[in-house]
């Protein structure tokens, strides 16, 4: 890669990564720093314009628009890193399971694999949800159980390439316990890719969440997340648009900012497989 | 050749099984049991009653055996929202989503694939760089919202498409009233497809043009335009193929949002409200019929390879 190349990988990174910190630092200062009550109702100034009192405008129950969208923020970036964690620990470890378990524990992991990519996340998640109830918990484990399919595989991928390196086989004849040999010589070469994998991950999951949330089987009111309270803008819509402008933008600028990580971390950790 | 479709089929069918177990495991461990799924609002005694109907009483594989026996049959269960056999709502909502889902996947190969090509071709020009920087940022917007977005636009404030629904009220409309209610929809559905299979579709073909028989073909005097789309385009398309495969899930879950966003009677819209309603055994009947549906989607997707890549067919051979 040239120096230009690296240059401007790390300019990107370093903008998407103060978005994403003012963005945390505004959700967990946020809430605390602004006054209004998220959940607070006043029907006589009910879906109020932008406007002195409430910076951002009321929505249609009179709950002011800023409060919610910085509790809304704390919720959404919380479950999406959350859901995140929850998926880095299923791949790394079914995908050391499959790369390290022998033939017969890798052709289940793989078709278990096959199975969950065939589903689509979303129909599954609305499954589970359904049959044992939306909560935080819940939402986090059904994003995070039903999106860890490409990070098994590359973890899988990875250590069938490492298995064979003369290291590797050097710790092996010492003695080495697989586990060690997945901490000691091979987590160094999987940090990488997981570090990427996560950083897109993050996205995606919120995303998800906000889905979700927006069709009624995420984050349930009178709790703000940023895709609840679409929910509700689209049949206000004539009236006051402006409730619709705000949580999509903002999850907008999260995913592109994480995304925009994800890319520039992928440039410098395999400059070789430059997509873009 | 035999052997690969063979084998692709027992793979599909192997997976078809294991997402069976899952819905199977997901009603067990559900609180309350299999029991649900008769009814969420029944008494202790009606309850009772059911689980021994439903042979509940009897040791968990067995129940395994007799669920897998059902689903063979075609048997996915009752609604008991819409009190008709689950398939057939599903027969009758399908015809619209594969409407909307094929229209979009249509819209996505005729844009992503010339566009892909091109910003290959001429990397760093204008086109290049306003189609990237589009498709990047519709990786990152939330489906519902570009919908919320479209309507507004383009129904509220520039009256030109109707807001949602399938046809016009009252009666069909004909042809010209289906394509005119399809618009928006399928091109807010299609957006993230087309960006994610752009941006495959550009750095496969700027791979495939790098290719050794490229610099024959060249060599040779074939034309630039021959190039491009003879030798570059055919390569190029091996790897989108697979993507578009692994694209088809996330497809019909997207569209399950627009369909809810724009009224749009298709399957995805049927289940979100199966489940807002806790309609189990049609939230469950949906989750396996599309699933069911993707992996014969991507079985045939497979016998694709075949035609597009002669590489596989001499090898299989």
């Amino acid at each position: 890669m040239s120096p230009a190349a690296t240059g401007s990988s790390r300019r990107r990174a370093t903008i998407a990564a103060g978005v994403l910190a003012l963005l945390a630092l505004a959700a967990v200062l946020g809430p605390i720093l602004y006054g209004a009550d998220p959940n607070t109702l006043d029907l006589g100034r009910a879906a109020v314009p932008p406007g002195p009192g409430h910076p951002l405008g009321t929505d249609e129950s009179g709950r002011d628009v800023l409060g919610r969208l910085l509790a809304g923020g704390r919720v959404s970036l919380a479950v999406g890193f959350a859901a995140v964690s929850c998926s880095a620990l299923l791949g790394l470890s079914l995908g050391s399971l499959a790369g390290l378990g022998g033939r017969r524990v890798d052709a289940a992991v793989m078709r278990l694999t096959d199975a969950m990519m065939a589903i689509p996340a979303l129909f599954l998640i609305i499954t589970t949800l359904a049959l044992f109830g939306t909560s935080v918990t819940s939402l986090v484990l059904a994003i995070g159980g039903t999106s860890w399919m490409g990070l098994a595989r590359l973890v899988r991928a990875e250590l069938m390439s490492i298995r064979e390196q003369p290291y590797v086989e050097a710790a092996r004849a010492l003695g080495a316990r697989p586990t060690r040999l997945l901490l000691r010589h091979a987590m160094p070469h999987l940090l990488p890719t997981l570090l990427v994998n996560v950083t897109f991950g993050v996205g995606t999951a919120i995303l998800m969440e906000s889905a979700l949330s927006f069709i009624g089987l995420g984050i349930q009111p009178p709790a703000a997340s940023w895709g609840n309270m679409l929910t509700n803008a689209q049949a206000y819509l004539y009236a006051s648009p402006w409730l619709a402008v705000y949580p999509g933008l903002l999850i907008l600028v999260t995913v592109v900012a994480v995304n925009m990580l994800g890319d520039a971390l992928r440039d410098v950790t395999e400059p070789g497989e430059r997509t873009t | 050749m035999t052997g690969f479709l063979l084998r692709r089929a027992g793979h599909a069918l192997t997976v078809i099984l294991l997402v069976c177990t899952a819905t199977f495991m997901l009603v067990h461990l559900a609180p309350g049991g299999p029991a649900v799924l008769a009814d969420p609002k029944l008494s202790v005694e009606e309850r009772t009653a059911i689980e021994e109907r439903l042979g509940l009483d009897r040791p968990v594989l067995a129940q395994y055996g007799l669920w897998l026996a059902r689903v063979a049959r075609g048997d996915l269960g009752r609604s008991f929202l819409y009190e008709v056999p689950n398939l057939r709502a599903i027969g009758e909502r399908l015809p619209n989503t594969a409407l909307l889902a094929g229209t979009s996947l249509f819209l996505s190969v005729l844009l992503a694939v010339p566009l892909g090509l091109w910003s290959a071709a001429h990397r760093g020009g204008w086109v290049d760089r306003v189609v990237s920087g589009a498709a990047f940022v519709a990786m990152a917007v939330p489906t519902f919202w570009l919908a919320i977005g479209a309507i507004f636009t383009f129904a509220i404030a520039l009256p030109l498409f109707p807001a949602g629904g399938a046809t016009a009220a009252g009666g069909s409309g004909g042809v010209l009233g289906r394509l005119y209610h399809l618009a928006m929809p399928a091109v807010v559905l299609a957006a993230v497809t087309t960006a994610e299979l752009l941006r495959y579709m550009r750095s496969s073909a700027q791979t495939a043009r790098q290719q050794p028989f490229i610099r024959v073909a060249r060599a040779k005097g074939v034309r630039d335009a021959a190039i491009q789309w003879r030798h570059v385009l055919r390569t190029a398309l091996i790897p989108v193929v697979t993507v578009l495969g692994i694209q088809i899930p996330r497809l019909v879950g997207g569209a399950a949002i627009t369909e809810t966003v724009f009224a749009w009677p298709g399957l995805g819209r049927l289940g979100i409200q199966a489940a807002l309603g806790r309609d189990y055994p049609l939230v469950m009947a949906i989750t396996l019929f599309i699933s069911a549906a993707v992996v014969i989607v991507n079985l045939a997707i497979d016998l694709a390879y075949l035609w597009i890549d002669p590489r596989i067919r001499m090898d299989q051979r």
